[in-house]
């Protein structure tokens, strides 16, 4: 093969493999992307049942039902407004009443969340970022105190 | 006292690292030899501070010091002492000290056995890891000081992180840094290279047992943190995806590919250019992985505080050195002298191509992982990209350079044969065709790429085997002279078989988890619960007390077929401290596989509501790592390969037939 060959063909099968890389990834991105939202957004930005999406806040004091061994139904709050949430399995070890929490799942109606993964928070000095940001929007989160 | 002497120890470090980033740069310059030598004793002296500065650390933490803040916030007197010493590290500031005391032992082995090295690269070398140093120093003296006094002093600690009081925070984060900060030398002598503005195969040989350290490190802090996460988060997963995962996978994509492309360079002469910018790229990751981790941007167990000031600060150090190098590379990589061009069809062209595949891999990681801190910042949207993007972009690369691998191993160099080689691993292909083929007809949902995965894991395992066996039984000789010629093969060449069968390990571990089975139940006292082959049953439910927590424990038989398997007693602890509780799994390796579970708190009627997995040849996918890394040491020990070393004289006949290919 000529030198020319040789660099057609190394510039060939580099900008294949960049092209392979970029096509999946704009692929890839159409339907593995979640948005996060709090409670709130979720209900005015009026998300249609069937969409798939984070939602974040805290775990309504009162709210925990086990509804079976495996299932639990609890609302998720940032003061201003609630999301119901379902979910099949356990809890992570942090789930509990008036603590941060967040929910990747499936609308099923506006304002019912079944849930797939449950996040929660990893100490008692950390809450996730974006449920921070969430209760900040509804002024209910006070700088430096760590606790809403 | 004591504390003191490490605060000002890390002081005088600090000093010593900007003499160390300066005097032999321009002893280089200049030619001056003494000047040079500074570098040296700097290095070593630097590193012997640090030293006595984590001992002193870890001194305060030994002795439950809490009139060290560091000590107070993140240590107990109840804590056992294994906890005590590898909680200097379990919290933002001691890991930074770790950090740099990594950096400089790496600093340290240059100046201690690099007397071989040309003069001037050395020196230059040593410099720019100074100035890294000097940079986290000064970053740990002006926001993170380990040593700051607390005054008064409390009684007792605020405890360590209960997630951290695991063996895990032992192991991981010493190995994950001398893998992650280990490229740093790999970085100081490209840039140092680019300084000179020359560079040769000698380059890629002096670097080699330096990268392949690092390496070989990554891969296994990467597959301990990976098992860690498995086995402590009571989900049973072992990636996530997450952006602290990508943070190391980055470094170790673009290392791996480095130490590909320094063999052809060293080999061949050629892909010079390229070699030096995967060198700078793999410890800017680092660095990229160390501002995500430790500043705050992410919330994980990873990041310990949130101070912004410390952001802002490791921000400046990333933008400083990846600009710094980037910009010294685009001046000074047009002056390099370009290596030749090579047949596609050769050992050089398949590691090129490899080195695409590797890089891209990295490139959609890049993007996956930062795509959502950018919009976040750009728009306002908080958005997760999670692991359906990975598997679909990195994962597909992978895999495609997976079934490269086997192809590129057994290529010659120069001019490969391709149809000979396609010949020679007619077995392994056939191999992996029938399980692929197996697998898909037998397949009952699993993820579409595990069949594929799978097919391509025997294909890679059976093409190393096949290359050694192709080489020591070249001419069908009897089954005796075949062994001998096997040893006599490079260490070298068994670092890259062992190496790239461990690719193939773990990749088969990882096909192999759509093949396990999965139960959440509320579980009774004697009652069994099916998980896959397995029959499952609590034997009692009870409390009992560790040094400083109480755990709730259901101790299990595992049977099949009611013949006894393995106990297990997965347990949940609960560190009042803090208040809270974590998840001790009950694991049982049966063969390559584990049965799995963990337990969460009894319910009123004395139920345990617990999840179950039988995860077949899970065990495979660290395994492997282990084999990878055992190829680095391998390759590593080839004395003809370390530098400085006198050129052996072939041992016997039959070494020099093999290597003579």
């Amino acid at each position: 093969m000529t030198r020319k060959g040789r660099r057609l063909a190394l510039i060939a099968v580099a900008l294949g493999v960049v092209a392979a890389a970029v096509g999946l990834a704009l692929y890839a991105l159409n339907d593995s992307i979640v948005f996060f939202y709090s409670p709130s957004e979720v209900l005015q930005k009026n998300i249609q049942a069937g969409a798939r999406l984070r939602v974040g806040g805290l775990v309504q004091p009162g709210s925990v039902v086990k509804a079976a061994d495996d299932k639990l139904d609890f609302s998720i709050t940032d003061g201003a407004h609630r999301i119901k949430v379902s979910y099949e399995g356990l809890p992570p070890d942090l789930f509990r009443e008036g603590q941060g929490v967040v929910a990747e799942g499936v609308l099923e109606a506006p304002g019912q969340l079944r849930a797939e993964t449950i996040l929660a928070k990893h100490d008692e000095r950390y809450m996730p970022r974006e449920v921070v940001d969430a209760l900040k929007k509804q002024g209910r989160w006070q700088e430096g105190s760590g606790k809403p | 006292m004591i504390v003191e002497i490490g605060h000002f120890a890390l002081i005088l470090a600090l000093a010593l690292a900007l003499v160390q980033a300066s005097a032999p740069l321009v002893g280089a310059w200049r030619a001056d030899r003494a000047l040079m030598g500074v570098g040296s004793s700097a290095a070593l002296a630097q590193f012997a501070l640090i030293l006595v500065s984590f001992a002193a650390l870890a001194w305060a933490h030994l002795t439950s010091d809490f009139s060290v803040l560091n000590v107070a916030e993140n240590s107990h007197s109840a804590v056992p002492a294994i906890y005590k010493f590898s909680g200097v590290w379990g919290n933002h500031e001691g890991s930074m000290l770790l950090w740099v005391l990594i950096l400089a032992a790496f600093g340290a082995l240059v100046a201690a056995f690099g007397g071989a090295l040309p003069a001037t690269l050395r020196a230059n070398a040593l410099a720019v890891q100074g100035l890294i140093g000097a940079a986290f120093l000064a970053f740990i003296l002006m926001t993170s000081n380990p040593f700051d006094r607390l005054s008064p002093a409390p009684f007792e600690g605020r405890d360590l992180n209960p997630v951290l009081q695991d063996p895990g925070l032992a192991i991981h984060p010493p190995l994950l840094y001398l893998g992650y900060v280990g490229f740093s030398i790999v970085f100081s002598f490209a840039a140092a290279a680019l300084i000179e503005g020359r560079i040769d195969a000698a380059w890629a040989r002096f670097v080699r047992p330096f990268a392949l350290i690092a390496w070989a490190f990554l891969t296994l802090g990467v597959a301990m943190g990976s098992y860690w996460a498995y086995y402590t988060l009571g989900w049973g997963g072992f990636w996530f995806w997450d952006p602290v995962e990508n943070a190391s996978l980055m470094p170790w994509l673009a290392g791996t590919a480095f130490v590909h492309s320094a063999a052809v360079m060293e080999k061949r002469d050629a892909l010079k250019v390229w070699t030096i910018f995967l060198a700078i790229l793999a410890f800017s990751f680092s660095l990229l992985g160390t501002f995500l981790v430790r500043s705050g941007v992410l919330t994980s167990v990873h990041a310990f505080a949130n101070d912004p000031r410390r952001g802002v600060f490791i921000l400046a150090i990333l933008a400083f050195f990846i600009a710094g190098s980037l910009s010294l590379f685009a001046w000074r990589a047009p002056l390099l002298k370009h290596g030749g061009l090579f047949a596609p069809i050769s050992r050089e062209g398949a590691l090129a191509l490899n080195n695409l595949l590797l890089t891209a891999a990295c490139a959609t990681v890049v993007f996956g992982t930062l795509y959502p801190l950018a919009l976040e910042q750009i728009a306002g949207d908080k958005i997760t990209v999670g692991a359906p993007f990975f598997n679909l972009t990195a994962g597909v690369l992978l895999l495609a350079a997976c079934f490269v691998m086997p192809f590129g191993f057994s290529l010659a160099w120069k001019r490969g044969d391709l149809l000979g080689v396609a010949e020679r691993l007619a077995v392994a292909m056939a191999a992996g065709l029938v399980v692929f083929i197996a697998l898909i007809a037998f397949r009952r949902g699993g993820p579409t790429l595990a069949p594929v995965a799978a097919g391509a894991a025997i294909f890679v395992i059976l093409g190393s085997l096949s290359e050694v066996a192709a080489r020591a039984w070249r001419g069908g000789v009897s089954l005796s002279t075949a062994f001998s010629r096997a040893r006599g093969l490079p260490l070298s060449f068994w670092g890259g078989a062992f190496a790239h069968a461990g690719v193939g390990i773990a990749l088969l571990g990882l096909a192999a988890t759509g093949l396990g089975a999965e139960t959440i139940a509320a579980m009774r006292v004697g009652v069994a619960q099916t998980v896959g082959p397995y029959q499952v049953v609590v034997n009692t439910v009870g409390e009992r007390n560790g040094p400083n927590y109480r755990e709730i424990v259901a101790p299990m038989t595992i049977r099949s077929g009611g013949a006894f398997v393995a106990a297990i007693e997965p347990a949940r602890r609960l560190f009042a401290t803090r208040q809270m509780a974590t998840t001790q799994a009950g694991i049982a390796t049966i063969a390559f596989g584990q049965v799995y579970v963990s337990i969460g708190d009894p319910d009123a009627d004395g139920a345990v509501p617990a999840r179950l997995y039988w995860k077949p040849l899970v065990t495979l996918i660290w395994l492997g790592a282990c084999v990878m890394a055992l190829g680095a040491a391998l390759s590593l020990a080839d004395r003809r390969l370390r530098f400085g070393a006198p050129t052996r004289a072939k041992s016997s006949a039959a070494a020099a037939a093999a290597t003579a290919r």
